[in-house]
């Protein structure tokens, strides 16, 4: 876990640059208010510590953050803590359900595709996953509102929280309101994973362990899931973990456009209202999630190639 | 290709397609495409097939200019890493790795909210938005562009003829832009190719979202974004813009791909 420290101390350095190169400050408006004499102006600039060195003001504010003093913010007049409280299970549940969608696509399509290479499968797939990665996911959400939405009538368009249902049928709405923005984020991490997936396993298929596998007679199941399967992980896991980043940009996208109310849609509104103690918090949020992702890849690491110990 | 065809019409297209972008003509609203308007027209009546030639000019100078941000930002930050050994090596590496976990998009919208203003006030709201938009998408998107030049510099500086060159005399930089960049410029182009891509669908991402161009600058993002609200009584208006994006984006990375496979023969993917 300690490795993770570090980087989240130079998250949060940049995060403050950031804020504070930037021009104007929350008591610009103060200063040019005519109704507010300079003394005040002046000191309650001095009471909020705004002349302060800029590493004292650092240090002040990651004291803040670490005793989970996250600010309050103007718009929706709440803490932002709990507002990110209230906001984060939804976005979670978006992108935890579409990794997972995306593996069941991407494993058995890859390795299928590299275990019969150049066949029509292996061409199509490639084809389709070119095209895959290449569909933004703004592009890919609207398209998929104006099949099933709009030709269809089949699924919902605008998440909703408050569907007045109880016991199976509340499941049921949530299921459809919950299908395309996973899909969307699905496809796309599905795509570029499958790709991945392919070309690692290419590689380790005409490694010698494999054909000493096959020598001694193992069922062509056992060799493709326990030997090339686990070796060809590796590298694929990297990769992923690597794409993280980008895929939180596609999510706070498909919250958009499907109106989640996740943390995504969280920092597009409070960036339209100018409200910047949730922006600072959720660009935050959104680097914890980054590392703490890469954290449990280092973990699958470890379990598939027992080699890699952490000490 | 598709990719010379989009070029040829963003540059020369509103030169033949004489329809001005702004022209507002309410009783030709949302209609669907025809001879007058072969896109079809938006909510004010404005010609989208111009404004479509108007805004892939846009698009596609900002994935080219980010493009080159982050090629010049990661090749010299890279060419640094690879040349000298140790702590600066180290340093730099550190800070490559910092970007690479840090989320792009959360934070691209964190500073274009912070400087959008200001920035606009210094040299007027266009190009303080385009100059905007291209460092930002170009400054996070350099790292894979600096580890694929360490990667280079490391394995290149220990070459015999690098070494000869090193024995007559020559100074760092000299060796450095005579003979090892010129080396190492495949994977650079082939990164660079797929960053125009990345830095395309940055921008158009961003529009998307009501945060790139001022809305009186069509570009194929923000034609999507206005798009979005009429999808049930205008399809075509989306289509057309998303298609764009999509269709430039794909021959992009097909040109990135085939480079590949022609530059480096090893990874046959």
């Amino acid at each position: 876990m300690l490795i993770a420290v570090p980087s989240l101390l130079g998250i949060s350095v940049v995060l403050f640059v950031i804020l504070a190169l930037a021009p104007g400050d929350p008591f610009g408006e103060l200063a040019s208010n005519p109704n507010v004499p300079p003394g005040v102006a002046a000191g309650l600039r001095t009471k909020f510590g705004l002349d302060d060195p800029v590493a004292l003001r650092y240090l002040r504010w990651l004291s803040a953050m670490l005793h989970g003093d996250w600010g309050f913010s103007f718009v929706s007049r709440m803490d932002v803590d709990t507002l990110i409280r209230q906001r984060l299970p939804a976005t979670l549940l978006v992108i935890g359900a579409s990794q997972i969608l995306a593996l069941f696509i991407a494993l058995p399509v890859g390795v299928y595709s590299a275990m019969r290479r150049y066949s029509i499968f292996d061409q199509i797939a490639n084809l389709l996953a070119f095209i895959g990665f290449s569909l933004p996911t703004f592009f890919t959400g609207l398209l998929l509102i104006l099949l099933f939405s709009i030709y269809l009538d089949w699924l919902p368009f605008v998440f909703r929280t408050d569907i007045a249902a109880t016991g199976w049928h509340w499941y049921w709405e949530q299921f459809k309101q919950a299908v395309m923005p996973v899909a969307v984020l699905a496809l796309l991490q599905a795509a570029s994973w499958t790709r991945y997936v392919r070309s690692s396993v290419l590689e380790v298929i005409r490694l010698d362990f494999v054909t000493t596998a096959r020598a001694k007679g193992l069922p062509e199941r056992t060799v493709v899931l326990k030997h090339i399967v686990r070796n060809a992980l590796i590298p694929v896991v990297t990769l992923v973990a690597l794409q993280m980043p980008a895929l939180f940009g596609g999510a706070i996208v498909t919250e958009q456009i499907f109106r989640i109310p996740g943390i995504g849609s969280l920092l597009i509104n409070s960036i339209l209202a100018n409200d910047t103690p949730v922006i600072m918090a959720v660009t935050f949020v959104f680097a914890c999630l980054v590392i703490l992702f890469n954290l449990i890849a280092d973990i699958l690491y470890g379990w598939l190639d027992p080699r890699i110990a952490y000490r | 290709m598709i990719l010379a065809t989009m070029l040829l019409a963003v540059a020369l297209g509103p030169l033949l397609w004489r329809v001005p972008i702004n022209d507002i003509d309410f009783s030709a609203h949302l209609e669907g495409p025809s001879w007058n308007h072969p896109f079809g027209t938006d909510d004010l009546g404005q010609d989208l097939l111009a404004r479509m030639l108007y805004g892939g000019r846009i698009s596609l100078a900002v994935g080219l200019a980010a493009m080159l941000v982050a090629i010049i930002v990661g090749t010299a930050i890279g060419a640094i890493a690879g040349m000298s050994r140790g702590s600066i090596d180290a340093a730099l590496m550190w800070l490559t790795d910092l970007f690479l976990s840090l989320p792009p998009l959360p934070l691209l919208l964190l500073v274009i909210y912070l400087f959008r203003e200001s920035l606009k006030q210094l040299v007027g709201p266009e190009l303080g938005t385009f100059i905007l938009i291209v460092a930002v998408i170009g400054g996070f998107r350099w790292m894979q562009v600096a580890r694929l030049v360490r990667a280079q510099f490391l394995s290149l500086r220990e070459k015999e003829f690098v070494e000869a060159a090193r024995a007559l005399g020559m100074s760092s930089l000299r060796l450095v832009v005579r003979h090892i960049l010129p080396n190492s410029l495949g994977p650079i182009i082939v990164a660079g190719t797929i960053d125009v891509a990345a830095a395309i669908i940055a921008e158009s991402t961003l529009s998307f979202l009501g945060l790139g161009f001022p809305p009186d600058i069509p570009t194929w993002g923000r034609i999507l974004f206005d798009a979005k609200d009429y999808l049930d009584i205008a399809p075509h208006w989306a289509l057309f813009a998303g298609g764009a994006i999509f269709l430039a984006v794909l021959s992009i990375n097909f040109i990135g791909d085939g480079l590949r496979d022609a530059l480096d023969p090893r990874t046959s993917a």
